[in-house]
């Protein structure tokens, strides 16, 4: 696969940006970043067979209203479904999808006893059971912690890129 | 805050002028702090949707120290202040009585410099709305975070438990030729937003 690749005619890599509570598909060699993810969470997904990817930035974990839901990638439970829907359009199979977490930190310190402290944690737990619930695999994780990141999915491989404050980049 | 409802331009005008007092009140208040001279420029005030404020305030990973104040009383909701990096910097210098350029990465000091400075020019912001509005605001203990803009703000939103219109307010604090430049954004929990024009005596 790797091989084929270098063969085919050079075709540019673009950078598509993925906003707060939203998500995006792009088909290799793109990558898809989405930045300054603090107590989000960015939910990436790769069908290595099709080398399509999706990339989601949720910001709180359950949408927990009833009737309609007027930003539903902003929501765990509702973005997940309707990424894995936009992927499966394009081409993806289900049964291929991996899944990798990254951000849910924990940006504030202080003593304030009503600050909610846990929802990074909670967007991070609330992502892992919908894709358990969709029988989908998540291989890597890099979340918690009390930093921000930049996540990026390279969908030529499937990995994805770490940056933080004055850190390198890492990959997982 | 009034889910997607459309403001009258006397609204907005009640709610700019409301963050225009609050900022003169923070200048005064720094002023008090650093005991000296402090002029702002004519503070830019807008109320909009969360998306929008995070393309309005900068580049999402530079970093900035965001000062997060909840709110609670007669208003529910809170008050996030954000500085630059550079901003930041140049206050502790400021406030601990150095030269220009000394602090160049934020230690402990220079966190609780940051986040007591952020603690009273809130204060003074939520001090000013009270006066005006007669509500009684009870601000909590600040919260405090040193990293990029995006992850900063929007855990600050997510912690908030706002999610429609913020006022987002420019603030340049200058002494001599010196400028402190930050932000102010005010969110409040959903109904809040008519508490305040009520008691302006303003009806929707």
């Amino acid at each position: 696969m790797q091989i084929l690749q270098g063969a085919l005619p050079a075709q540019e890599a673009l950078e598509i940006h993925v906003g707060i509570a939203d998500y995006k598909v792009a088909r290799k060699p793109h990558r898809l970043i989405t930045v300054g993810l603090g107590s989000c969470v960015g939910v990436s997904l790769y069908d290595p067979g099709t080398g399509i990817g999706g990339l989601l930035h949720v910001m709180l974990p359950e949408a927990g209203r009833t009737g309609e839901i007027a930003k539903p990638a902003k929501y765990a439970d509702a973005g997940i479904p309707l990424l894995v829907e936009a992927m499966r359009r394009e081409g993806a199979l289900l049964r291929r999808l991996q899944a990798k977490l990254a951000g849910g930190a924990q940006m504030f310190a202080g003593a304030d006893e009503k600050f909610s402290f846990n929802i990074g944690a909670r967007n991070a737990e609330v992502a892992r059971r919908v894709l358990r619930g969709l029988g989908i695999r998540i291989v890597a994780e890099d979340v918690g912690g009390t930093s921000g990141r930049t996540m990026i999915l390279d969908t030529a491989t499937g990995e994805v890129l770490i940056r933080m404050l004055g850190t390198g980049i890492r990959v997982i | 805050m009034g889910c997607g409802e459309k403001l009258s331009p006397l609204c907005l005008d009640a709610l700019r002028e409301i963050g225009n007092i609050g900022i003169g009140n923070a200048a005064t208040a720094l002023a008090g702090l650093l005991g000296t001279r402090v002029n702002i420029t004519v503070p830019h005030a807008v109320f909009q949707p969360l998306e929008d404020v995070l393309a309005g305030v900068g580049g999402l990973e530079e970093p900035v120290a965001g000062v997060h104040l909840r709110i609670d009383g007669d208003l529910a909701g809170t008050v996030l202040y954000l500085f630059s990096q550079e901003s930041a910097f140049y206050l502790i210098d400021m406030l601990l009585g150095q030269p220009r350029g000394t602090t160049r990465e934020l230690d402990a000091l220079g966190r609780s410099v940051i986040a007591e400075a952020g603690n009273i020019l809130t204060g003074a912001f939520v001090g000013a709305i009270a006066g005006m509005t007669g509500l009684k605001i009870l601000p909590a203990v600040p919260m405090f975070a040193f990293d990029m803009l995006g992850a900063v703000i929007t855990a600050s939103f997510a912690a908030s438990g706002c999610d429609d219109l913020v006022l987002l307010i420019e603030t340049d604090f200058m002494q001599e030729d010196q400028s402190v430049k930050g932000h102010f954004i005010m969110l409040l929990q959903p109904g809040y937003l008519q508490t305040i024009l009520q008691a302006l005596g303003i009806t929707l």
